[in-house]
């Protein structure tokens, strides 16, 4: 049965694998003289034995299908608006993006009134600003327009 | 011991002058905020500070964020006892009593105590920081690169053994953030590894955006979509004085929290949240009423509130010293002195002393700030929870953004932080803790070259740290807490660690 170790421990013996792979490509070195790829490989052996044993000692915890995700369209949407402010923010500049994924995230996510969206994305985006950028002297990227 | 005194003068001078004592008095603030609004904790709000101290001098900007993190062990208090939500997770065990109190009417009186016990606690444990961190640092002048090796090794293991849940995955967790911690340029060679042509990727995955991703966004996504916090209970203010017998009941448990908390704080691992869980089972045993612990027991918020704040001083003393993080918020503090040019390790109490010693002062200094600023103002404090959270996240967020994208100047780092805070919720619905691998990503450069260095010192020999006494005596104790671990293990018992995972289920 799949349950909640087997799935973790499985998961964590892939990457093991996958940094294995990618470690090909760098000088293992010698005892004597360790080369670039000698941690990488150790610590992913260790992960990829680690990784075994919670798989091989996962059985008596829960059933994968246990796991409950009731938040998941909340954390889709935030997920969502963090990969546009990244982005976003050289591009349109600190103010305007901030304002745009507070606008998403109270006005359409948390379908809060219109007004108070506006009011609190404005005053957050030009007060953070302010605070951060002029008073703290904290470089903040502008867009277009020195916005 | 007149050196010493000579010395704090020193510092005292460097405290006491206006523009420190401000930046105290500002990080206190902050940290208090910090510690009050649930999910956002000390570590994130160091993190998200820490680009704002960029244009202060190093001393300036170590004592405000020195000051965040203390702040926040008193603001994490305040939402245990008022509404039963930790504000950072080393207040969980303050809410089984806390709450208890503030349902029977003596809401103040444990807001007294638990600021009261927290400024015994801090005051007394810096003292012990100014006495253990200058001999330790003499000391680890004997280091070379294999009793460094041992030591971090050792501080990875220790943490993995104290963190609550299951060892062997929070050792997986510790593998993990090492081979994370791999990425970017190798000192030794030159080469890049795993940055697959990010230029950025070249210094490495920064801390700041690792610990930020984990913690903050995590707790985000987790969280957001969850009915909002129940109703705050409310102070009044002449409450606030505790009873003759309930500060009675709160002087021992306040000792005893102190000693206990330091001792804890200099073992690596997540020391104030152990240090306060295993303060309030020391108090359990010892009460002549165990049947009152988790229905108001005075000793249950003085004992685990004084040891949670004295485990603060008590992780600086590794950090000091060794230039060795015990936990992820000493590792956050550790890469915030290096922003600022300070290396912390066996030389810094000698080649700047002020910076040190300054340090020391200030918190003395901020102690009595918390204390003074706690208690009356706490109702300024708990206000900010009357914020309802739909709006409170979507500003932590832009907060968690602003933060990481400051500290380089990058949006690879806002990258790292989103896809950090994926990998933290993903761990946190499988039951995995994420403070190994915060943990492991700033050990991972220093364990490295250590143990490099060690195999070209001895030829390839791993019996070389079996043949120096120091790192021969951290392994074998770091052997010791495995088999430990294991005989748990084989027994299939509930150790004091699965206990702990409980308590912080809100089991208990």
């Amino acid at each position: 049965m799949l349950t909640v170790d087997r799935v973790a421990g499985a998961s964590l013996a892939l990457v093991a694998l996958f940094v294995l792979w990618e470690s090909r490509t760098l000088p293992l070195g010698s005892l004597a003289n360790p080369g670039p790829a000698y941690m990488p490989v150790l610590l992913a052996v260790l992960l990829l034995v680690g990784g075994i044993a919670i798989a091989a000692l996962g059985g008596p915890t829960p059933p994968l299908t246990s796991l409950a995700f009731p938040e998941w369209r909340h954390a889709l949407a935030i997920f969502l608006a963090c990969a546009f402010a990244a982005l976003a923010l050289e591009r349109l500049g600190y103010r305007l993006t901030v304002l745009l994924v507070l606008l998403f995230l109270l006005g359409v996510v948390e379908r809060k009134r219109p007004v108070a969206t506006v009011v609190f994305a404005v005053a957050f985006a030009t007060g953070t600003y302010l605070l951060f950028d002029t008073l703290l002297r904290v470089p903040l990227p502008r867009g277009p327009f020195g916005m | 011991m007149l050196e010493t005194l000579h010395n704090l003068a020193i510092g005292f001078s460097v405290a006491l002058s206006p523009p420190v004592l401000l930046y105290a008095f500002v990080g206190c603030v902050i940290g208090t905020l910090v510690g009050v609004l649930p999910g956002v904790g000390p570590l994130a709000g160091i993190s998200l500070l820490l680009p704002a101290t960029f244009g202060m001098d190093a001393t300036r900007a170590i004592v405000m964020l020195a000051g965040i993190y203390y702040g926040a062990m008193y603001g994490g208090s305040t939402t245990s006892i008022l509404m039963r939500i930790p504000g950072e997770a080393a207040s969980v065990m303050t809410c089984i009593d806390g709450y208890a109190m503030a349902r029977k009417g003596r809401a103040g009186a444990a807001l007294a105590i638990a600021a009261v016990g927290s400024y015994v606690a801090g005051s007394a444990s810096v003292i012990g920081l100014m006495l253990l961190a200058p001999p330790l640092a003499a000391f680890a002048l004997r280091f070379g690169p294999p009793e460094y090796f041992a030591l971090l090794l050792f501080g990875l293991l220790v943490l993995a053994y104290m963190s609550s849940g299951s060892m062997l995955k929070s050792l997986a967790m510790a593998a993990l953030g090492l081979l994370l911690g791999m990425v970017g340029i190798d000192q030794m060679s030159g080469y890049f590894r795993f940055a697959y042509g990010v230029v950025e990727l070249g210094d490495g995955l920064g801390v700041v955006p690792v610990a930020v991703g984990l913690f903050g966004v995590a707790e985000i996504l987790a969280t957001a979509g969850q009915p909002v916090p129940p109703k705050v209970i409310e102070p009044r203010l002449r409450e606030l004085l505790p009873s003759r017998t309930e500060w009675r009941q709160s002087v021992g448990p306040i000792g005893r929290g102190t000693v206990l908390g330091f001792l804890v704080g200099i073992i690596p691992g997540s020391a104030h949240i152990i240090s306060s869980f295993v303060s309030y089972a020391l108090e359990r045993k010892l009460s002549k009423h165990p049947e009152q612990f988790g229905h108001g027991a005075v000793a249950g918020v003085a004992g685990p509130e004084s040891a949670n704040n004295s485990a603060t001083s008590g992780a600086f003393v590794p950090m000091l010293a060794l230039g060795v993080p015990s936990g992820p918020i000493p590792a956050v503090m550790l890469a915030a002195m290096m922003v600022h040019g300070v290396s912390p390790g066996p030389l810094l109490i000698r080649q700047q002393p002020e910076l040190f010693w300054g340090f020391i002062a200030s918190m003395y200094v901020g102690n009595l700030v918390l204390l003074i600023l706690n208690l009356p103002l706490v109702g300024i404090f708990v206000n900010l929870l009357r914020v309802p959270y739909p709006y409170l996240y979507p500003a932590i967020l832009a907060f968690s953004i602003l933060g990481v994208y400051a500290v380089n100047g990058s949006v690879v780092d806002v990258w790292i932080m989103l896809g950090m805070g994926v990998l933290g919720y993903v761990l946190r619905k499988l039951d995995f803790e994420t403070a190994p691998i915060v943990l492991g990503v700033v050990l991972a450069p220093m364990i490295e070259l250590a143990l490099r260095q060690s195999l070209a010192m001895s030829d390839g020999h791993y019996a070389i740290f079996f043949q120096r006494p120091i790192a021969a005596t951290l392994l074998v104790v770091a052997a010791g807490m495995m088999l430990l671990s294991l005989r748990t293990f084989i027994r299939r018992g509930l150790d004091w660690r699965a206990r702990m995972a409980l308590a912080e289920k809100g089991e208990s």
